[in-house]
């Protein structure tokens, strides 16, 4: 016989988009962190060779010849906050169900994504290294390249918010919220990529 | 407007007229019945438990004799020896309890379906397919060590689709016991296998996905030099995730299993509940250790500062876990001596699973010493495999326990107890001698090429017996729930007097689970419902 338990109310939704995006961007942010630890590790047990003054010693990490091009580095990482105040717009517009700015949020989101791909793009073009060339070189686009699918991944859901938007579901203020997550997601991996990788080298 | 649809899975609109057979082939892949997810995960990994057995057995009899080769010829050990590990950690511990999770949790929970069922259904199949690339690239000489290039890439891609199912299935986890829970019921009011299964899932979102940043390395630098990483890389550089501290996070819900069925044994309340629930996160403290992607080793050399700064990693990533499993088995233990206990075959496997696992976590604790001079030996497979086989004996007993929800069906507590037995004696005769033999030296990784002072066949033959008991148990197992399935009585909807929510729902439990949601107020609400004459007052 079944043990019978008092009714409840119906249960109001909780946020499971939201949820299940913070966890998943913890999962992305660890990617990322564990990337860097293996950066820095390799870093730390990169060969030296003295100096050709022999003054000072050399770590064999980043190759004497290869310059990172710091301003389209630090483009992305002003550009990255940028994208987080457009997703926090459009939270604010889907609470209001303002339709239109909802809408224009995402949609500036998404070309803000494509703006980054393209700064990417620039740095790799600027360094001229080739990814077989060596221990830096391959980790180095092993590691911009998983920001550049988590980048993807930001591009991909502005682009699905932005339709849903247009759509008619503009009030959607948990899938803002998720969205708006994400762009805080992609800041603070970037940020960490900016400093070990650019900063650091 | 939602876009979440909580009703899923209703599948059953489909006619079986026609070819029968296709229709429920097709609603097995299709269901995004959480249920059915569940058992998919379970039967798929018992497949590969049975497996991984085999291939233990095979390695062990291969060692009696290390001086020369007997089955494995050429470099064939290697692959073997790479699926064996991939096979206990992500073949079996892994999905197992992710399975018996998603299954399980959301009836426990008071949820109509799982979140984001989609998911779960593709954290099903990547898994799935994950696991079979990794045996499609072993046979074809991938693996670390591998000499056919394609079949390494092959390995890396498996293992990371593999991973990122494990992964899914985790984020539906924890998203359902975080946001689907019933009304009343708080976080401190799940239970203690929910609760075991969000902190587990979320140890694991935190520490898989550092793996799969190494594969990306790994395949990367494979893929265009393989100059960084070397041949050696895989081994090098992801040897954690197939063995400690990884296998020491999917442990989390083994103990779960123990502390849900302990209070229902003794049919009384958890004593202590809030400490038993500490004691589970405690346990997923190795999560700390399996992000730094190492073991950590206590040198007890050097000055004391030294010692300090060897000391404090080695407590915390190795002392901790071992605190958190010894405090959730003592509070169990405690539960029936404060009850009047009915002891059932559940419950004894699931202690026996959890006191393997201790054996394990205190062989971890004593092998990460450095002057036991066990590094690099048998001793680590040996930790694996107790935490592995503990991990099936828990998760039988789990499927023993939850059979009447599951398939409508309550198992034979005699032929279940006599499989419990066998299973603890392979589970120790596969483990034990490998301890023995790593205190002689006998190397990890190793089928050949060795010697020793000691009876090397003796402990390799006992630990080749030890899988085969395994093989015996899980397929023994296997046999009397399909019997009971095919020819078993219809279960009650209370079999066990469980405390739970699952218990207040028909067996098997129907698809939506709850007709409508009921409301909760404490952490036993079924056993509050019942008359107070079925609680032994503690």
């Amino acid at each position: 016989m079944t043990v019978a338990l008092p009714a409840a109310p119906v249960a109001a939704p909780r946020r499971q988009l939201l949820v299940a995006t913070t966890l998943a961007c913890a999962s992305g942010f660890m990617v990322i962190i564990g990337m860097l630890a293996m950066w820095m590790k390799f870093r730390a047990g990169a060969p030296t060779r003295a100096s050709s003054d022999a003054l000072k010693t050399i770590k064999d990490w980043l190759p004497a010849d290869v310059s990172i091009p710091e301003v389209a580095a630090n483009v992305m990482l002003i550009t990255f906050p940028i994208g987080c105040v457009m997703a926090q717009w459009a939270v604010y517009s889907a609470k209001r169900r303002d339709s239109q700015h909802n809408g224009l949020a995402y949609f500036v989101c998404t070309i803000m994504g494509i703006a980054l791909v393209n700064a990417q793009i620039a740095v790799y073009s600027q360094m001229g290294i080739g990814i077989a060339d060596g221990s830096y070189q391959t980790m180095f686009y092993a590691i911009t390249g998983t920001m550049l699918l988590f980048i993807a991944g930001g591009i991909a859901f502005s682009l699905v918010a932005f339709f849903r938007s247009v759509g008619g579901r503009s009030d959607e203020v948990h899938v803002a919220t998720a969205h708006a997550m994400y762009w805080y997601f992609l800041t603070a991996a970037f940020t960490a990529v900016w400093f070990v990788v650019y900063v650091q080298k | 407007m939602t876009t979440i649809v909580n009703n899923v899975g209703d599948t059953t609109h489909v006619q079986s007229t026609g070819s029968s057979f296709v229709v429920a082939t097709g609603q097995w892949v299709t269901s995004s019945d959480h249920k059915k997810i569940g058992r998919l995960f379970v039967g798929a990994s018992l497949l590969f438990a049975v497996v991984a057995a085999v291939t233990g057995a095979i390695l062990g009899f291969e060692r009696m004799s290390p001086d020369h080769m007997q089955i494995f010829s050429g470099n064939a050990s290697v692959q073997v020896i790479s699926f064996f590990h991939f096979a206990l950690v992500f073949g079996v511990l892994a999905p197992l309890f992710v399975g018996i999770a998603i299954a399980v949790v959301p009836m426990q929970v008071g949820s109509r379906a799982i979140s984001l069922p989609r998911l779960a259904q593709y954290a099903f199949w990547a898994w799935f397919f994950g696991a079979l690339l990794v045996i499609v690239s072993l046979i074809g000489n991938g693996g670390p060590g591998g000499g056919n290039s394609n079949m390494v890439d092959l390995y890396l891609l498996g293992l990371a689709l593999a991973i990122v199912g494990v992964l899914a299935g985790s984020l539906v986890i924890a998203t359902t016991v975080l946001t689907s829970r019933t009304p009343g019921m708080t976080l401190d009011l799940i239970p203690a296998f929910s609760w075991a299964a969000l902190v587990g899932s979320v140890a694991s979102l935190l520490s898989l996905p550092v793996a799969l940043g190494t594969i990306v390395y790994l395949y990367v630098d494979h893929e265009h030099t393989g100059k960084t990483f070397g041949a050696d890389g895989i081994n090098t550089h992801l040897g954690w995730v197939v063995s400690q501290p990884m296998s020491l996070v999917f442990i989390v819900m083994a103990l779960g299993v123990l502390a849900e069925v302990a209070p229902v044994t003794a049919r009384v309340r958890q004593p202590l509940r809030p400490v038993v629930l500490g004691g589970l996160a405690l346990a997923t403290s190795a999560v700390l250790g399996a992000v730094t992607q190492t073991s950590h080793v206590l040198e007890w050399t050097g000055t004391n500062s030294d010692k300090v700064k060897s000391a404090i990693p080695f407590l915390v990533f190795n002392g901790l876990p071992l605190l958190g499993i010894l405090i959730t088995i003592a509070l169990a233990m405690l539960s029936l001596k404060e009850g009047k206990p009915r002891i059932n075959a559940a419950f004894v496997l699931a202690t026996f699973g959890s006191l393997m696992i201790l054996v394990g976590a205190a062989g971890n604790f004593v092998g990460s010493v450095s002057s036991a001079g066990v590094t690099a030996t048998s001793f680590g497979e040996g930790t694996t495999l107790y935490f592995v086989y503990g991990g099936v004996l828990s998760a039988i007993g789990a499927l023993t326990h939850w059979a009447p929800k599951l398939w409508g069906r309550v198992l034979s507590d005699t032929k279940v107890l006599g499989l419990a037995a066998l299973g603890l004696l392979g589970t120790i005769a596969s483990s034990f001698p490998m301890y023995i033999a790593g205190f002689a030296n006998q190397p990890a990784n190793s089928v050949n090429g060795f010697k020793y002072g000691g009876p090397i066949a003796l402990w390799n033959g006992l630990a080749g017996l030890g899988h085969v008991l395994l093989i015996v148990t899980v397929l023994g197992f296997v046999g009397l729930l399909v019997a009971a399935v095919l020819g078993g009585e219809q279960a009650s909807d209370d079999p066990f007097d469980g405390h739970t929510l699952e218990w207040a729902i028909p067996s098997p439990a129907p698809v939506n689970n709850f007709a409508e949601l009921p409301l909760v107020n404490s952490s036993e609400p079924v056993l509050d419902a019942k008359p107070s004459s079925q609680e032994v007052s503690a």
